[in-house]
Parts: structure tokens; sequence; C-alpha cells
């Protein structure tokens, strides 16, 4: 049920293509309808899923047998949180683009190939598939970016493109020797994380793997396509860049180079730890320096995946659970945020220079956007009460457990989360009244905030405080895949 | 060998397409001499194109209905499985090049241009097959000399000449290194046949001369495959020539040669392959192709960074391709030989795909710059669709045949050092420069995708066979590239496998 | 009746008014405020209810819920009340309907569901037994008091809010990364419930937890020893209360803040959230601490003295009335602070340790309640000043208030007078249990307490000097006196002061059993 996940978006997109082009608002439609389909598909397979049943696999062909490559797709709990974030930030993108006049088709044909790259990757368990739909996930990138962008949008496209394909050629090598050295003429997941590698083999290819989707996961240092990347892209591509995609190279960091070298792994975390928290830090402190709204948010996220990625480097079950609860619940919260920026204000005020920003009243013409903002300003500093707080608990214990010094510099990254966000919902919707003058104050007309908007704002508000206040819902999932046979060898070398 | 004791029957039956191919050649210049005589070239192309492509295609059929093994001649027509699929995929190559040669109008000897792509075919089917010296060489200068004639076939256009001149200068000199290297080998193995030759110096100890034959041999092959530092003639070539000259030489011929090559090394010295793999080196052939393979991948994907001319830039991108592919070849191994066939297959595809796209945007606009290409989308969907189908395969896009070809070639070079993976410096590099690559494809489809059309840029009207051609062409790029089982052959049966009679 | 869910709902309702309030399309803040002051009596009501059902005998926690919140990292909804949690809600209950009173009116609608939010916070974290259930209201109620600063402050309110939050959360967070170690060195001793406080507590004092949490965080091996480790980890839990209370140097946010908040505000600000950081330091750090606490007593001790002695040295150097006030705040927090930090001094004689530890730690609680009654009770008075002068509050622009708004100046000044410790007010038997208890303990952190009540008399007799008595100004010829509403609201907390100045027992009571039993449990 779930693979249709991924036939439904391309048959969306194939259906896009072929529509005539003067006629947006049914491309629209179509679109949504697409979308909407794939959330109900995905919800309907999430209440047939079975938390202990392990992996479950949905449909396992013989594609290539020479290279004994399987069309396999499978979920397991971890896939699963995966696939509903997709699904979700999918729907919301979508409502979100109501506004895109120009090429309408083929913008989403564009979306739709790279919502369908997704839902492949988080379900694919064989290697040469899961690559093949990472791959497909780039091209869709460079052309949202290009054609419909904004600031600098062929350069932050290109600059996307080339790092993510860079990234997939690092791993593309990995695989490559992985297959070859286990002997096995298999490329299926399960079956290479069986095969033990020798350590001097897992003490390159590791590191070449999860550096690989590292990139992609904005791992610092090779991070500087994301803020360029998400400030140049249309608001519903940033959304599902920094929702969706930074958490494909996560989840496949996870999936393939941790399931698979597990000694590498512990060869390499230290160093590949020091990077992530150099990330958390890093991101926050830029974020405080930046003048442009979206590049506050393009370097926020820079340091939650930071989050994400200490806690998977952090040798411990809790902070295994807390990096892939973070990886949803920064999704949610990074397309809230982009929601806001983009879609909210930009498209109506046309300048994202917060100081220009603080001059024009926002708290009042956009009362809406305010209030959203702020509780998604909260969330994202990680409050109690919202999604981000106990996932970022989660992987602070694991970061204790594992090098406690990463966990005092990652707390540190909290506050100064909290004083960039303080600054941005200050400077954007409560301005400082020692600073500015009545005289200076320029509250300009602006179109109200349409229904779509406010459905889409108001359904990413409800995840975040859903799985705030009742994270069961998705540790139940992602808790029990960890239990399984294939996290066997990562078990063992991880404690607690 | 007595001719008179030659089954005159056997050799038609396993050439018969040859032959029907060199039938159909006189046939086309009978019907331009005779029955077209007077009309206008547009009309005249368009038939014989017509007439050629149907040709083409009937050699196809036939060798559904030959037998798929066989030797002939001591060995100059030695027919396998995965030979014969080589062989209708340059049919099929000889049908889309005559194709998208409707309605040309650069030349007023129609009859004589597809009478010539015939007989380039025919070199290239006996080429696939031979396991003979000789024969290897007379197919190879067949090839060889239509293909320098049909570059030079746009006589108005100073470039096709010099083009022609290029190529024909750069391949004189390694026609000479084959055929010097060639004739060593005989001197050391004492046979013209490949297999004879390999049982003659199995077990042999390697001398210098040796090694100067083989490298001069490979020399030869390697011009016509187009590696470095054997590609100077191939970008002027490909962009001087007519447009279905240059993609008869990127496809058809590309394909024929690498596997030519795939068998003299495989069949005739698969024992002196050595060891290029990191920590363990052997002279060999091996080594050598390394050098031409990473040589090849540096200088292609460098410098077409730096093209403006969509046919340079393809060019470039070929030779890289190429260097690609000699990663397979330097397999040693059935994989290898699955995958150099896919490999130059699909490739082929995808390059004549676009330079069919190119050559409808430069007839309407006069040059083949990228910037002609701006606007594509707008001016036609769908050229600018197929286009990024095309490119696509060539970045290596998955579910693009090229994803798949560029995957398995790698493998196959990483699996045949194993379990040490030997080659994987080879396609470290490889892939490090498919991510530079990746770059210039994008500036392409930048161009047709995203850039608005130039103020008074006219509209394309592809001519509607072209059109179809290019359609059929990318739907069989992502077939292909969804499900690669349907163009690999039964790796069951390699090249040069004792199967032959 | 201890079964019903008493807690749960005093903490929520206030909640659910502010929701409802919120949703309430009413323009006229009459209405809101209504409701908001509708809703803090219903609160105060069911306080009231709990105190009177609170069996002072027992030490137990009573009132207990708990249910499974996310059982796989050990977070627990668990709330409960002792003595000290029992005083402190009343005080949270009391409190927010005085400060709603004395709101000007016409803030709007955010500001009343705002101070209810805030209620929530409080009444939560006074309640809660878990870690993380406790962490959650701690920063919930950061929420409410950033925003009501923010957009109904000073002039210079924006700054002050954002260092308020700033501040708060730096000392938040390594509160939190604390916790999450302990929480690791519990789950390897597999603890049932590693957040819980009473299960840290009795792991701390069987002196397993520091050695597990050694091996937990083995990468601090090459640094440090155990008790080194355990240090460290206490020094980041103090440091979020010791920003909250505030403790000298991390003061240094509070005059700003306080001065530039709307005065109901800092009301609340003073009586209760201060209070948070005080309770924090009874109720979490003194049992799962003692050991280092007693290892770090002297500098301890020295920085709660800090802040009693300069707290009210710079309360005397100010001029207006509001900074004065929130420096004298620092003053007497301070007085619970060394209270606290002393009961863990080392002892010989074991049976007088224990009634001198709980006299400390009953006078710690009775001045955590005290001072939210009268500082409550003098910035209302301020906040009138404010009112009628027209936002005028500097000590020099008055003088001989005395003569024109007697009434006034009277409640005031028996506000003041309990401030200051006169005895027959609350004032004094707080600041009198400490002294007996620090006194007995640590003599002489008693002694260099007592510059700190020299200054602090010298600042409000000064005070009284300047604004009551003395020439009249002309300006405030015309000075209401309090109107019978006003005195209405006021002559409760009055009557408050002397009912716990005279039978200081209706609120040492509830206290002390469960006093005693923290005490006890400190040992040596």
């Amino acid at each position: 049920m779930l693979t249709w996940t991924i036939y439904i978006s391309f048959l969306g997109m194939a259906l896009l293509m072929c529509l005539p082009k003067e006629r947006p608002q049914l491309a629209r439609r179509v679109a949504l309808l697409t979308a909407s389909l794939g959330l109900v598909v995905a919800l309907i397979g999430a209440s047939a899923f079975k938390p202990d049943g392990g992996i479950q696999t949905l449909v396992d062909y013989s594609w290539i047998p020479t290279l004994g490559i399987q069309y396999n797709l499978s979920v397991d709990g971890i896939s699963l949180s995966m696939v509903m974030l997709t699904a979700i930030i999918a729907f919301v993108g979508v409502l979100f683009s109501w506004n895109i006049e120009t090429r309408t088709k083929e913008f989403f044909a564009y979306y739709f190939a790279l919502i369908g790259g997704c839902y492949g990757v988080f379900l694919s368990f064989d290697l040469f598939l899961l690559f093949v739909f990472y791959e497909i996930a780039i091209v869709p990138k460079y052309f949202l970016i290009a054609s419909w962008g904004s600031t600098n949008r062929e350069y932050g496209a290109m600059k996307l493109a080339i790092y993510s394909f860079a990234g997939s050629a690092l791993v593309l090598l990995g695989i490559i020797a992985a297959y070859v050295a286990s002997g096995a003429n298999s490329f299926s997941l399960v079956e290479l994380a069986q095969h033990s590698f020798s350590e001097g083999q897992q003490a390159w290819m590791f590191p070449l793997v999860f550096v690989g989707f590292g990139v992609l996961a904005g791992m610092w240092p090779f991070h500087t396509w994301a803020p360029t990347g998400h400030v140049a892209a249309p608001t519903a591509a940033s959304m599902l860049l920094a929702g969706v995609v930074m958490k494909l190279g996560a989840y496949s960091c996870l999936r393939v180079a941790m399931t698979l070298f597990p000694l590498g792994l512990q060869m390499w975390s230290p160093y590949l730890g020091a990077l992530a928290v150099t990330g958390i830090v890093y991101g926050a402190l830029v974020a405080l320096t930046q003048k442009d709204f979206k590049f506050v948010i393009g370097y926020s996220s820079v340091s939650h995946m930071g989050f994400v990625l200490l806690g998977l480097l952090s040798l411990s079950q809790i902070g295994l659970n807390g990096a892939v609860l973070q990886m949803f619940s920064h999704g949610i919260i990074a397309g809230l945020l982009f929601a806001v920026v983009g879609r909210m204000i930009y498209d109506r005020t046309h300048t994202r220079v917060l100081n220009d920003l603080q001059l024009m009243q926002l708290r009042k013409t956009l009362p809406f956007a305010a209030i959203v903002f702020v509780i998604a300003g909260f969330a994202s500093m990680g409050m109690p009460g919202f999604s981000g707080f106990v996932a970022e608990i989660q992987i602070l214990i694991g970061a204790w457990h594992g090098f406690s010094a990463y966990a005092i510099l990652a707390g540190i990254g909290v506050v100064i989360g909290v004083a960039y966000t303080l600054r941005v919902v200050q400077k954007a919707f409560y301005p400082d009244k020692t600073e500015i003058s009545r005289a200076e104050l320029k509250p300009m007309e602006l179109e109200p905030i349409t229904i779509q908007e406010k459905v889409g704002a108001v359904i990413l508000l409800a995840c975040t405080v859903v799985i705030g206040l009742f994270p069961g819902v998705l540790l139940d999932w992602i808790i029990p895949a960890f239990e399984s046979p294939l996290f066997d060898e990562l078990r063992k070398g991880v404690g607690q | 060998m007595n001719p008179l004791q030659f089954d005159y029957s056997a050799i038609l039956k396993l050439a018969l397409p040859e032959t029907i191919l060199v039938l159909g050649a006189i046939l086309v210049l009978f019907i331009d001499l005779t029955v077209m005589r007077g009309r206008d070239a547009a009309d005249r192309s368009s038939v014989l194109a017509l007439v050629s492509a149907i040709v083409s295609i009937i050699g196809i059929f036939v060798f559904q209905f030959l037998p798929k093994t066989g030797s002939v001649l001591d060995g100059m027509l030695v027919l396998s499985p995965t030979t014969v699929l080589v062989k209708q995929c340059i049919l099929v190559f000889a049908a889309l090049t005559a194709l998208i040669s409707w309605r040309v109008r650069f030349t007023e000897h129609i009859g004589e241009y597809f009478a010539l792509i015939l007989f380039a075919t025919t070199g290239m089917l006996f080429l696939s097959s031979a396991q003979h010296l000789l024969m290897l060489f007379v197919s190879l200068e067949l090839t060889s000399l239509s293909l320098y004639v049909l570059v030079a076939f746009n006589k108005e256009s100073r470039a096709s000449a010099e083009a022609a001149l290029k190529y024909f200068l750069f391949g004189g000199v390694a026609a000479a290194f084959t055929l010097f290297g060639l004739s060593l080998i005989y001197g050391i193995a004492g046979s013209l046949n490949l297999e004879t030759i390999a049982m003659n110096l199995s077990g042999k100890e390697p001398d210098l001369i040796f090694y100067v034959a083989v490298v001069m041999a490979l020399i030869g092959f390697g011009f016509k495959i187009a590696v470095a530092p054997f590609h100077l003639w191939a970008p002027d070539a490909y962009q001087g020539a007519p447009t279905p000259a240059a993609a008869f030489i990127a496809t058809g011929s590309k394909v024929a040669s690498f596997y030519i090559l795939l068998q003299v090394l495989y069949v005739g010295f698969g024992e002196f392959a050595g060891d290029a793999g990191g920590g363990h080196f052997e002279s060999g052939w091996q080594p050598v192709l390394a050098i031409f393979a990473t040589l090849s991948m540096v200088i292609g994907n460098l410098v077409a960074l730096a093209q403006t001319s969509v046919k340079r830039l393809l060019a470039y991108s070929a030779i890289a391709h190429g260097g690609y592919a000699l990663v397979a070849v330097m397999a040693n191994s059935v994989d290898g030989t699955a995958a150099v066939v896919y490999y130059s297959v699909t490739y082929g595809l995808a390059t004549l795909g676009a330079f069919a796209v190119v050559g409808v945007v430069e007839d309407q606009c006069g040059d083949d710059s990228m910037t002609s290409l701006a606007g594509l989308k707008e001016r036609s969907p769908v050229l600018a669709l197929c286009l990024m189908v095309f490119i696509l395969s060539a970045a290596g896009i998955p579910p693009l045949a090229g994803f798949f070809g560029k995957f398995y070639a790698f493998t196959a070079g990483v699996k045949s050092g194993s379990p040490d993976l030997g080659l994987i410096w080879i396609v470290a590099i490889g892939l490090l420069m498919s991510a530079v690559s990746f770059y210039y494809y994008l500036q392409v489809l930048k161009q047709a995708m995203v850039l608005p059309s130039a103020k008074n840029a006219p509209a394309i009207h592809a001519n509607p066979v072209v059109l179809l051609v290019i359609v059929l062409v990318a739907i069989s790029v992502i077939l292909l590239g969804c499900f690669p089982t349907l163009l690999l052959p039964d790796t069951g049966v390699a090249v040069g496998v004792l199967s032959s009679g | 009746m201890s079964n019903l869910p008493f807690l749960t709902f005093i903490t929520f309702f206030p909640l659910l008014s502010a929701v409802f309030i919120l949703l309430l399309n009413s323009r006229m803040s009459g209405m809101n405020r209504m409701a908001a002051m509708g809703s803090s009596f219903i609160t105060l009501l069911a306080t009231v209810v709990v105190w009177l059902n609170f069996d002072p005998q027992s030490a137990a926690m009573q009132f207990v819920q708990r249910w499974d919140w996310i059982p796989s990292i050990g977070v627990e909804y668990h709330v409960g009340i002792d003595g000290l949690g029992l005083v402190m809600i009343m005080l949270a209950a009391l409190l927010v309907p005085f400060a709603l009173f004395i709101s000007p009116g016409g803030e709007g609608k955010g500001y009343y569901s705002l101070i209810l939010f805030l209620q929530t916070g409080l009444m939560g974290t006074f309640t809660a037994l878990n870690f993380i259930h406790w962490f959650v209201f701690w920063e919930i109620a950061l929420i409410p008091a950033f925003f009501l600063i923010k957009n109904w402050g000073g002039r210079g309110a924006d700054r002050a809010a954002i260092q308020f939050f700033v501040y708060t959360m730096v000392g938040s967070i390594a509160l939190l990364l604390a916790f999450l170690a302990l929480f690791l060195a519990a789950g390897r001793l597999e603890s049932a419930h590693p957040f819980g406080f009473l299960e840290l507590a009795d792991l701390a004092r069987s002196g397993e937890l520091s050695s597990a949490l050694s091996v937990s965080l083995s990468s601090f091996d090459a640094f440090t020893t155990e008790r080194g480790l355990m240090l460290f980890i206490f020094l980041l839990a103090f440091l979020g209360f010791a920003v909250k209370l505030p403790i000298w140097p991390f003061h240094t946010w509070l005059p700003q803040t306080y001065a530039e908040a709307p005065t109901p505000v800092t009301m609340l600000l003073t009586g209760a959230m201060s209070k948070m950081g005080a309770y924090g330091l009874i109720r979490i750090l003194l049992p799962i601490f003692p050991k280092e606490i007693q290892a770090l007593q002297t500098p301890l001790l020295a920085l709660a003295l800090a802040s009693i002695v300069f707290g009210a040295a710079a309360a005397l150097m100010q001029k207006d009335l509001k900074r004065m006030l929130a420096y004298s705040s620092i003053n007497h927090l301070g007085y619970v602070a060394l209270a606290v930090f002393a009961t863990v001094a080392f002892t010989f004689d074991e049976s007088t340790a224990v009634t001198e530890r709980t006299a400390a730690l009953n006078g710690a609680a009775l001045q955590m309640f005290n001072h939210g009654i009268t500082a409550a009770a003098l910035f209302g008075f301020v906040a009138l000043i404010e009112k009628r002068s027209g936002g005028a509050r500097g000590m020099d622009d008055f003088g001989g208030l005395r003569k024109v708004a007697p009434v006034f100046c009277g409640l005031m000044g028996i506000s003041i007078f309990a401030s200051l410790g006169l005895p027959g007010l609350n004032g004094f038997v707080g600041e009198f249990l400490i002294f007996k208890g620090v006194f007995g303990l640590m003599p002489w952190a008693a002694v260099f307490a007592t510059p700190g009540l020299l200054f602090t008399a010298w600042f409000l007799l000064n005070m009284i000097q300047k604004v009551f008595n003395g020439p009249l100004i002309e300006r405030w010829k015309e000075f209401p006196d309090l109107t019978a509403k006003e005195i209405l609201v006021v002559a409760p907390a009055t009557a408050l002061m002397f009912v716990i100045g005279i039978w200081p027992q209706s609120v040492v009571g509830v206290l002390n059993e469960s006093m005693k039993a923290l005490a006890s449990g400190l040992g040596n």
C-alpha cells in the first residue's frame, strides 16, 4: 500500500506534464489531489503497520539478476516516520504554492518528481534502488530553484545540485566498494548488513558513505550549499528542501553507512561528532548575524541538522531515537518557518531584509503570520510542549553518553538558538521601540492571508504540538524499529 | 586457405545481413540515378532515407533467423549471441542515422550519401565479428574511409572539409600504427586468428617487441574510440561534420570499435592483461588502458567545461565517456563485456538523440552555440524534454540508461580486482569527474529549460520524421534505463569463449 | 478527597481560562478582566480547599497524581505537594488575583490570558515531581513573562525582555544538561524513574549516583575524579537556579527587567517567579546534591551573603522606587539562599542539627511566602502611586504624602515595616527563624548577614522619610487617597502580614513536618 505513495507522485507528475499550460488552476487542483492521495495512502499504510513486526516487505522483484539487484520496497518504523513527514510536507507545500502563476504545471511536475524520489528513498531496502531514488531527487531540485526561485537563483541552484551530486558520487563509490567487497552478489541492505566487512575496509568505507550522504544533510563544513540554496528556492521548494530532502541525507547515513559499517561508526564517531557539534554552534552563530530573514532560517536548518547528526553519531540508543524524532520534528518546523518567511511575508512585502521589515509593523498587518511565526519560533528553540524538545533532550542524553563535551557545546548551541530566534521575532514582528521612531514606520497595505496558507500553517502547528505532547506516537514506531535484526551489529557497538 | 574449398553457402548464410546492406547500397545508388533523377534534393533524401532504413531493418530481422553461433574462414566471421546483439544494435544506429537525414539539404549527392552510410555500416558489421587480424583491418578501413568521406559531405562548409581532413590524416596515421602493430603480432604469434594467437602465446614470457606491438595496436584503436590522448580529431569532426554523420561516428562506429577492442584483448591477449590495481601493479594492457582512461576522463570533462558550442561539448563528453567505458574493458571479465556493450549502445542512443536535437536547432537558428538553445522549452517543448532525457542520461542520472551504464562499467571494473578492490582508484577518479561533468550538462539544460528565449528567436519546427525518431530514442533511453536486462547480453555466453565452431 | 485531581485542576484551569479569554470576542477589556479575575478566584478557592484538606502531620507527598507520559525516557506526569509545595501554590494563587486587580485596565485580552498562562506555569513547577515534567512548566512560564514584559512594559522593555529570556535560558539549559546526565546515571542503576526527584534523592543519599555518573560520562575520566564530576554537574544545575533566584552575581538581569516590566507583572515576577528558583533550591538541589553543597559551602554562603549585603546596599542608592524594591528583592531572597546553604553544615551533634536545620528550612520557606506577599504589596502600592502620578516613581518626586493620603501611607507603611522585619509582622518570623537556624549551623555567616538588615532598615526608612514625610510638594496636593475598592484589595494582604506575624504557626504548621523530613535526610 505504501508503495503507492511513490507511484501516485510520479503519475501525478506525468499527468501534470500533459496539462495545457494556460490553465494554472487546473494544475493546482491536480497537484492538490496528488498530494492528498499521497497523504491518504501514507495514513492508511501507517494504520496497517505493525510496529513490532520489524521490517515489513512491500514489494520484492528481481530486477537485474546479473548484479543481484532487487526492486525491494519495505518499511520499518523509521521509514514510516519519514514517509509521514514527506506526505505532510508535500500536502502543505502544495497549499503554500497556490500563488505560483508562471508555468504552474511545470512547477508541480518537478515538485512531484522530487516527492516521488523522496518516498522512494525512504522505502527502498535495496541499496541500488535507494541510490536510484536518491539521484532522481537531485535534478528536480535544480529546476525548481533555477526557474522559480528568487535571490541568486541560478547560482544557488547550481551549487546545490553540484554539491548533492558530488556527495552522491562519494556514496556511489562506497556502495560499489561494499558490494564488491562483500562478495555476495546482492545489493540488499539486509544481506549486506549481515556481512561483516573487515576493520580496514570499514575504516574508509564508513566515512566515505557517511560524509557523502552527510553533504545532503548539511554536515559542516559541506553545508554551504544549504543556506544559499534554501534562500534562492521558492517557498515550497525551501520547505521540501529543508524539511524533507536534508532528511534524505541523514536517513541514508543511518540506513546505509551506520547499518553496514558499525565498526567504522565507532572508529569515526568522535571526529564526525565534532563536525556535527561545530555545525550546531556555527550554524547558530551565523544565523545570529544575518540581515536577511530567510538566511536566518537557512542557517538554523544547518544548526538543527547538526543535532540530528550528533544524535546519530552519539553511539547510544537514546541518541538514535532522538535523532530520528528530530528529523521529523525539524522537518515540520522548518516547513513552518519557511512558509511564514517565504510565502506569508516575502511574497507580499518583496523584501526579506530584517531592518526593512522592522518598519512595516507586520504584527498589525499580518497578525496571523506573527502568531504562527512566534509559535514556530518557540518550537524551533526547543521549548517543551513542542516536538523539538523531546527530540533534543534525547539527543543531549545520547551526547552525554558519547562525548560529554559535545553535550555542553550542543547546549550552548541551544542557547544561541534562543538568541537568534528572539532576534528575528523581535525584528520582524515586535520591533524594539527604542531603536526606531514613530516617524520611520511604514505600514503597508498587504493582502490578507489566504485560506490555503491558514490551513497549511495549522496542520504543521498541530503536528509539532501533537508530537510534542505525545511523542509516543512516533517513538512507538521508532524504538521497535531499532530492535530489528538489521541493527544487530549497530546495537552491539552502541550503549544504553 | 584454398578459395576453392570455401563453403560459400555457409559464408553467405552468416554474412547475409552484410550482403543485404551492400545490395541495398547499390540499390540506393541505382534509385538515385534513375527514378529520382531531376527531383529535388529533399525529396530524394526522404525516399532514399526510407530505403536505407528499411534495408537496415531487414538486416536486423535477418539476424533473428540466422544461427547465433558460427565461424567461417578461419575466424574472419565469428558469431555468438553477444556479437549478433552488437550487430543488430549497429543496424539500428544505421537506420536511425538514415532517418535523421530525412530531407537533408547540405548536399546534392544524396545517393552517394546514403550509400556511404550503408557501406560504413557494412564495415562496422564485419568489424564486430572479425576474429582474424586481416579481416579486422580491412573492415576497419572500409568503415573509416566511408566515414572520412561522410564527414566532408557538406561542401558548403569549410569546417566540414577541415574536419574531414583532420579525421583522415589522424585516421591514416592511426591505421598505420594499427597495421604495424598487428603485423608485429603476426610475426610473434605466427597466426592471424585471434584464438590461435592466444594459444601460441600462452604461457610464454612476453618480451619488449610484444609490448610494443600491443601498444601500437591499442593506439590505433584508441584513435577510433576517441580516447585521450588520441582524441584531438574528435571535437572538430563532431562539430564540422553534417549532423547525421557526426551522430553516426559517435554511435555505430564507437560500438563496433569498442567491441572489436574487447575481442582483440580478451580473446587474443586475455592472459596478458596485467594488473592496474592499486597496490599490485603488473605490466600488461590493463595499465595502458588505465592511462588512456584516466586521461580521457580528466581531459574530456575539464575541457568540456569551457565549451560554448554544444556539439564540441558533446564531443568532449564523448571522450570522457570513452574513458568510463574503458574501465569496463579493463575488467577483463564477462561483466566487462556486458557493460561495454550496454554502455556503448545506450550512450550512442543518447548522443544520437542529442545530436539530432542540436541539429534541428542549428538548422533553424544558424549556429550550435549554447545560447541558441535558450528557451527551447517554449519554442518546442517536446524537443526540450527529449534533450533533457539525453543530457541527463549522459550525466548518469537514474532511471535513465546512462546511469546504469556507468554503474555497471564501474562495478565491473571494481569487481575484477576483487577481493581487494584493485581498480577502485580509477573508479574514484571517474566518479569525481562525473560530478564535474554534471556542471556542464546542467548548463546546457539551463539554456534549454530555464532561461527565456532571446527576443527574436525563431520558432522551431522539426521535421516530423526526425521528431518521431528523437522521441522514440528518448523513450528507449528511459526504457533501457528502467529495465536494463532488455539490453544486457546473456552473460553466460561471453565473447570469444570457446563456443565457436 | 485526596484522590481528586486538585493539583491538575489548579494547574490547567488557568490555561483553559486563558484560551477561553483569547477566544472571547469581546473588545471590552472589562469583560476580559472579569473573566480573568473570576478564573483566578476559582483557582484560589481550589487552593484553599487543598490547604484545608492537607494533613500537616504527614511528611509524605499528598494529592499525588501520576501517569506515564513518555515511558521510553522515563518521563512521567507526576504531581504532588508537601508543606513547601502547598505554601507555594497558595502564594501563587493569592498573587495572581492581586496582580490582576492592580492592573490599570485597558490592556486587551492578550494581557489577561498571558497572566493566566503564567499562573499555569507557576502552579506546574510547584507541584511537579518529575524533572522533565517540572522543566516543561519552568520553561513554559518564560513565554508569557517575555511577552508581558515586552508588550506592556516601559520604554526599554524590548531589550529587558530579551535579556530576561536569554539569561534565564542559559541557566535553564545548564540545568537541563545536568539532569540529563543524572538521567543517564540513574538509568545505569536500573532506576525505574530516572527523572524523579524523590528517586534521584534516594540514589544520591546512598552514594550510588555519583559513581554511576562517572561511569556514564566516562569521557570525563581524563579530566576529573568522581567527586569532581559530581561537583561539575551540581554547578550546572546550580546555575539554573542561581539565575532565577537570583543570586549575586547572576542577578544583573533583574533590575532592568523589574523596572521595565509593567508593575503588576513585576509583582508576579518578584512574588512568584523568583520563588521558582528558591523552591528549586530546596526541593531539587538540596536533596540531590547535599554533599556537593557541603563541599562548596563557603563560596556558596559567600554568594548568598553578597546578595544580601550588596542587594540592600544597591537598593539604598536607588532613586527609582521600582528599582529600589527590585534590589531589595535580591536582598530578601539572599536570606533564603543563606538558609539553604547553611543547612548542610557539618555538625557534630546530630540531634540539635536536625532542629537547627528544620528551623532554617522553615524560615526559608516562610521567608519565601512572606516576601511574596510583602513584595507584592509594596509593588502594588508603587503601581497605585504610578497610576496617580501619571508614571512618576522617583523618590525625589514625592514628599509629604502623609498629609494628603494618610490611609495610603499607613497601609503602605505597614508593608514597609513588614519588609523590614519588624516583630509582629510577617517578615520578622521568617528572618528570625533563618537567623536562628543559620547561627546554630554556621555562626559566622549569620554574623556577616547582619549588615544586610541594617542597610534594609536604612533604605526603607529613607523611603518613608522621603515619600511620606517631609514637606508636601505642590504637585501632589490632589493626590487621592485609597479608594474603598483599593482598600478592599490591599487590606487582606496587610491583614495576612499581621496574622502571620502574630500567629506564624498558621504557615509553619503545614511546613514543619515536611521540612523536618527534608532536614533529617541531609545527614552528614
